[in-house]
């Protein structure tokens, strides 16, 4: 066959341009139509979500401030050994006054003494009082001078905290998140008694662990009630796992509240009923009992409605056949029943877990010091202690970890699954 | 199990009646909380438990002064009037974006497809404290924190994952040829989608605007940060007084939003079953 005749088997349209061309052409357009369709959301998304999001993993590791307000002074400290144990040159020292002249006009330097404060408390009230002295220095003999207004500057320790916060990134916010620290000698863990994060960490996760098995526990037979049901009266029960899953969060925690109180309904009925004496009235609420019960009855919805969506689809003739063939009641179930709901309770326990381990309102209202979960501890840091870069870090591990969970929940039941309602 | 046979023995009697009395236990833990703040808002006291007078139902013992409370204090008058505000622009919003993005990605030719469908989804998954945290950063960052506009974004932003999962699914349902027998009957694309498509998905729509709204509703983890003193709304309110101040006016506006809640729940209820009934499903 010749080149000429396979170029007249190739097929055109009307109007005479290749089937092929035409046809990439019209998929091209759906694709550009799609793509459009699409685009302003995702613009927004990226605008009003992931930039903040990237923002918090920008502020994680971000230490522009010693190199922004003390430039010269960081270069000349590069030349310096912090290993040595001897105070920086007067060429560090004449850096650094100059350095702090601009800063104290601009009044940023007492920013600085209070980041530096976070790795070696009393730098802060170093850099207020050297500030206010700085512009009488004399342009000669600066170690001196810087010695006579604050000793402390002979110390090696503050050098070193300088110098290692002079480069544009660190990772001091991540190594405090998990209470550590670099020293010298590398990088040291606190003393077990002193670990904050570590240990709220660890809390939250048993917190929520307990929540999930609790849930797990309260649902199942809900979820298999619902599912043998008839439709019409499962339907009418179901109402009573939407109200609440419907209901406002705070309507939940407040109903809590009032329910867990000392001289709450739940203490008076006790009271009343005589199982508990008026004077000792049982603890419920401001510690972790409060907290698991109120988020196991906020987060039960979410464990019922994945198993009832999985028991629906098991037929009942399964179990009639075990019992057919001579097996108990129980045995059936178990060997029979129980296997195939293993993929409910997979959705249903990652889903409680990754929405408890971030919960925030409810420990806050009813967890009292004892009840509290990690993301008070970042709420913390950005309304109170001001310590955004360490917020943010804990933040990134906090969000490091529910991508895991995420990852694993797409893995065993897929996004595409959720279903709400 | 959803009835007893006649030839049950005992012990399969036994059980089955022990299995109904703990799935009752287990409802009533469900709902006795959001039924005892009903009563509880009615008390004449300022205590948050039953009073003598109450439990003895005599009428002196409950009176509607928290409601008047809540109706008449400014300071939940414009906590309301704030929720009220930034609810539906949030939704409206939520629901215009979305509802474009879902008939974007539910087309067969949408290139990268998963990945730009977890990325809409993220603000669903991602905890609000992180969001909330992000949020706060970046928009003190280019001047939108403490603003309405920067509350009204968040809120749309949190909302959108709901619009799309709510949308695709009903345009699971959907016979695309109906699109392209509107366009070979000569309607233009704009035309296609407001009187064929439009019309087919609107229980999806409506549900998800829905979700959406009341997402923006009860949210007071992102306000609580993004928000200043003149963004206050009622979940933010509802939360510095439980912090705070403890009144039982806050059990009135709890009992309001379960109200709305219940309405809500029987809107989605209705508009369920009429998308089941168009897509020649049984209703339930």
């Amino acid at each position: 066959m010749s080149d000429t005749s396979q170029a007249e088997t190739v097929l055109t349209t009307q109007d005479g341009v290749p089937l092929k061309v035409s046809i990439a052409r019209a998929l091209r357009r759906q694709k550009i139509r799609a793509l459009l369709l699409v685009a302003p959301l995702f613009l927004f998304i990226l605008l009003s979500f992931v930039a903040p999001i990237a923002d918090m993993l920008f502020r994680s590791v971000e230490n522009d401030l010693v190199p922004s307000t003390l430039p010269k002074t960081v270069i000349a400290l590069q030349v310096w050994d912090q290993t040595s144990g001897t105070i920086p040159p007067e060429e560090v020292f004449a850096a650094l006054a100059a350095d702090l002249r601009v800063a104290t006009k601009e009044k940023t330097h007492t920013r600085v003494g209070s980041r530096l404060n976070y790795e070696k408390p009393g730098i802060s009230s170093l850099f207020r009082k050297t500030g206010r002295r700085v512009s009488k220095f004399e342009d000669a003999n600066y170690t001196e001078q810087f010695l006579k207004a604050d000793k402390d500057w002979g110390d090696v320790e503050v050098w070193q905290v300088i110098k290692r916060f002079s480069t544009p990134f660190t990772a001091g916010y991540f190594l405090a998140a998990a209470d550590a620290e670099r020293t010298e000698s590398g990088i040291q863990f606190k003393p077990d008694d002193e670990q904050i994060y570590l240990f709220l960490f660890g809390r939250t996760m048993i917190l929520s662990i307990t929540i999930t098995a609790s849930c797990i526990l309260l649902g199942y037979p809900i979820a298999f009630l619902l599912s043998s049901l008839p439709l019409r009266s499962s339907n009418m029960l179901m109402i009573l796992v939407l109200l609440p899953f419907w209901t406002s969060l705070l309507v939940r925690t407040s109903a809590w509240k009032v329910l867990l109180q000392q001289q709450g309904v739940i203490n008076d009925t006790l009271v009343w009923l005589g199982i508990v004496g008026d004077d000792s009235r049982l603890a419920l609420i401001n510690n972790q009992t409060g907290t698991i019960i109120a988020m196991t009855h906020i987060l039960l919805p979410f464990m019922i409605l994945p198993l009832f969506s999985v028991m629906k689809t098991i037929s009942p003739t399964y179990m009639r056949a075990a019992k057919s063939m001579g097996a108990s009641d129980w045995y059936s179930f178990w060997r029979v029943y129980f296997p195939q709901t293993i993929p409910g309770i997979g959705a249903g326990s990652i889903l409680v877990f990754i929405l408890s381990i971030g919960y925030y309102i409810t420990p806050e209202l009813v967890g009292g010091t004892s009840g509290i979960f990690i993301s008070n501890r970042i709420a913390y840091h950005i309304s109170y202690s001001l310590n955004w870069g360490l917020a943010a870090a804990l933040g990134v591990i906090l969000l490091a970890m529910v991508m895991i969970l995420y990852w694993m929940y797409d893995r065993i039941v897929g996004i595409d699954n959720v279903k709400l309602g | 199990m959803s009835s007893l046979p006649p030839y049950a023995s005992l012990g399969q009697r036994t059980w089955f009646y022990t299995f109904r009395f703990l799935c009752g236990l287990i409802f009533f833990f469900l709902i006795f909380p959001i039924l005892v703040i009903i009563p509880l808002s009615f008390n004449a006291e300022n205590f948050f438990t039953f009073t003598p007078e109450m439990l003895s139902f005599d009428p002196a013992g409950y009176s509607l002064k928290h409601y008047m409370d809540f109706f008449t204090s400014p300071d939940w008058q414009e906590a309301l009037r704030n929720s009220v505000s930034i609810a539906p622009a949030a939704t409206i919003l939520a629901t215009g974006f979305g509802t474009l993005a879902a008939i974007g990605l539910s087309q067969s030719h949408m290139p990268f497809r998963s990945v730009v469908m977890a990325m809409l989804i993220s603000p669903m998954i991602v905890p609000l404290i992180i969001s909330a945290a992000g949020m706060y950063f970046f928009y003190s960052r280019i001047g939108l924190q403490g603003t309405y506009i920067g509350v009204v974004m968040a809120h749309a932003a949190l909302g959108t994952p709901f619009v799309i999962i709510t949308v695709t699914a009903t345009l699971v349902g959907f016979d695309q040829s109906l699109v392209r027998a509107a366009a070979n009957l000569g309607a233009n694309p704009v035309t296609t989608f407001f009187r064929v498509q439009m019309p087919l998905i609107l229980p999806g729509v409506i549900s998800g605007a829905l979700f959406a709204f009341i997402t923006s509703f009860d949210e007071v983890v992102v306000v609580l940060f993004l928000g200043s003193a003149s963004q206050k709304t009622l979940p933010w309110q509802m939360f510095t007084g439980l912090r705070e101040q403890i009144s039982p006016t806050i059990l009135a506006v709890a009992t309001i939003l379960v109200a709305i809640s219940v309405l809500l729940l029987t809107t989605l209820e209705l508009l369920r079953r009429r998308s089941e009934r168009l897509r020649g499903l049984t209703p339930g």
